[in-house]
């Protein structure tokens, strides 16, 4: 970076703000991360602001209003480079559901008042409406992630991020496959490692939410997954959980229901 | 019992099954560290025991493609399991390790080597298909031109308690690879399992010192010619079988077979293989970097040919579809392997194919490749 102290926003759009205590929770980096960056604008940690333009905008969560369209556009001109942060940024997170859904229909059952509501139909990804430089997934993302990106960024190099999924994770744990070992439904194959493979490791199968491996053979896996389905229907349930709008994991759900009414 | 002697090396004694108990006892009071085959969290995995109890007395493992599970079968034998998913690659060729860290001061830059400081592992319950694979590793991490310290180290100081394998399971084919299902030599101590007693066979001078004074006996012609059935039978029981003698040229002559293609449609690209494999030792060094940028360090994992990273180079990936990946690493494993190290890289465990979620199994895929390639 040009500026020694880059100025770092965080913003919060739909979401949970799990990520963003993602960031809080480093706290045996988050003294030599004040000292390494200039954190000019992150509400849930401070609330003293100051004006753009930034030089790393950190974004959690999805858009989900007219008001949000028109905000992550301003983001975008404010910042140098852009980061999603989390499922709910990279594919519009489990409030996505509705994208498969009437949204209207959910709002008549949640609010008493839906017409003071002013929402979109859908949830979507921060890179369906801006450019975005880098993508981090995880619900919630990983910390380690975070502060590795940053460090990349302020040493001028390419962050290190692995390409690969969970199974080598599990496997460098010296976790036993829970697919194989136990008959559990686990999308660890298909799914971008990075988290570290916490939920095998507890003994449960992986729920996808770092997202898609690039080049996943999901039509491989969505028959062996078939197989170890504790009730007809789950694994489209599970291709559509947290990650369930990033496009291969929506398209085999899609598959997957299809064929699940074809044969009804 | 009566004896009024010690055993010698080269030699088969008879030990009553509770009397394992000192001599593993001997071993931590030696200074080792003793691993065995346990169960935690409900599977089977190698960690560090104390006692015979701590053995899967009773079970046994049954296994198929893409399936695993231990099972209580109520026998009374402590070695019957044959292994699941872990190998004794974790202990030698560790999943993480630490190469180096590098500090900045005053001066320049200051190289920070972690001391070698693993403990000292008795292996306890290797079968003759993992020792073949730890003497192929012994090739790749030892050799005259190159050796790895971290692997050296922990392998040098190894005691190993090796096991003859009374019972294997659906997907072991040692016979076909020759390594087993008897041990045939590099052990310390050599077990097998009798339904009163165990044989040792000891094969070392540090062995022969641990046994010299516990209570035994010289096996006797009933033992060992109980022995001898025992391993005969367990020949015959092998789950699958492989064809090796076109190899490697089968897979060699034939790269371009459409057969890869088909094999790269189920593969996941998921690497459990590779990791499971007790040979495949590929790694990546990633590299940790303080926020200041003024500590580094540098670390080695386990890594695998079949991710998409590994075999990126400046400008693309060599190996950018799954086939091309599948069909790297089985012609290594079962083709170049041999020029390079002078044996195949395949043991016969038959890990990969349990631990495949997508079912594929090399036995079967080097008998329809043979097919397709003689069409």
């Amino acid at each position: 970076m040009s500026n020694p102290k880059p100025t770092v926003a965080v913003y919060k759009f739909s979401s949970c703000d799990g990520c963003q205590l993602s960031i809080l929770n480093m706290e045996d980096d988050l003294l030599d991360l004040a000292e390494a960056i200039d954190i000019a604008f992150f509400l849930e940690a401070t609330r003293a602001e100051r004006p753009g333009p930034y030089d790393i905008a950190i974004v959690e969560g999805s858009v989900t209003t007219p008001h949000e369209i028109e905000r992550i556009k301003e983001v975008r001109r404010q910042a140098k480079i852009l980061i999603a942060l989390g499922t709910c940024a990279t594919a519009g997170g489990i409030q996505a559901l509705r994208n498969f859904a009437n949204a209207d229909e959910y709002a008549k059952v949640v609010y008493a008042h839906p017409e003071y509501l002013h929402y979109l139909k859908t949830a979507t990804p921060i890179a369906e409406h801006v450019k975005v430089d880098l993508e981090l997934w995880g619900c919630p993302v990983n910390k380690e992630q975070v502060l590795e990106v940053i460090t990349a960024l302020l040493n001028n190099r390419k962050p290190s991020l692995p390409a690969y999924s969970v199974c080598l994770e599990c496997k460098r744990r010296g976790t036993i496959c829970v697919l194989v070992d136990k008959g559990f439904q686990c999308l660890g194959p298909a799914t971008q490692a990075g988290c570290g493979a916490i939920c095998p490791v507890n003994g449960r199968g992986c729920y996808g939410c770092f997202g898609p491996v690039r080049e996943a053979n999901l039509d491989s896996l969505s028959p062996i997954l078939q197989k170890l389905e504790p009730y007809p229907g789950a694994t489209a349930r599970l291709f559509r959980g947290i990650s369930g709008y990033a496009p291969s994991f929506r398209k085999t759900a899609d598959a997957l229901l299809s064929a699940h009414k074809e044969t009804k | 019992m009566p004896n009024d002697h010690r055993p010698k090396l080269g030699s088969t004694i008879a030990i009553q099954k509770p009397v394992f108990n000192t001599l593993l006892a001997r071993l931590r009071e030696a200074g080792y560290q003793t691993i065995g085959p346990c169960i935690k969290n409900d599977t089977l995995v190698y960690d560090s025991i104390e006692s015979i109890n701590e053995l899967p007395y009773g079970y046994i493992s049954e296994q198929n493609a893409g399936h695993f599970r231990l099972i209580q079968a109520g026998h009374k034998n402590y070695f019957d399991v044959i292994p699941g998913a872990q190998s004794w690659k974790q202990f030698l060729f560790p999943p993480r390790v630490d190469l180096f860290a590098l500090r900045k001061n005053d001066k320049g830059w200051e190289t920070i080597t972690p001391p070698l400081d693993a403990p000292a592992y008795a292996f306890i319950g290797v079968r003759a298909c993992e020792l073949a694979a730890i003497q192929i590793q012994d090739r790749i991490f030892m050799r005259d031109d190159f050796n790895d310290p971290i692997y050296r180290n922990r392998r040098k100081r190894a005691f190993i308690l090796s096991v003859d394998c009374s019972n294997p399971a659906g997907t072991c084919f040692c016979v076909s690879m020759g390594t087993g299902p008897r041990v045939k030599g590099g052990f310390d101590l050599n077990l097998t399992e009798l339904d009163d007693v165990f044989l040792l066979t000891i094969g070392s001078e540090l062995a022969l010192g641990l046994v010299s004074d516990l209570p035994f006996e010289d096996a006797s012609a009933f033992m060992l010619s109980t022995a001898e059935r025992i391993m005969d039978n367990a020949a015959k029981k092998m789950g699958r079988s492989l064809d090796i003698s076109d190899l490697p040229e089968l897979i060699l002559k034939n790269l371009d077979d459409p057969y890869w293609q088909e094999i790269g449609s189920r593969c996941l690209s998921c690497a459990n293989c590779t990791q499971v494999c007790p040979t495949c030792f590929c790694w990546d060094a990633l590299d940790h970097m303080s926020l200041n940028g003024l500590e580094t360090s540098r670390e080695r994992v386990w890594d695998s040919c079949f991710n998409p990273g590994y075999s990126y180079q400046a400008g693309g990936n060599t190996r950018p579809t799954i086939s091309s990946r599948y069909r790297q690493w089985l012609s290594h494993k079962l083709g170049t392997w041999e020029q390079q190290n002078g044996t195949l890289g395949c043991v016969g465990c038959g890990r990969c194919i349990t631990w495949c979620p997508a079912e594929i199994d090399l036995t079967k895929e080097i008998s329809i490749l043979r097919k397709e390639a003689s069409k």
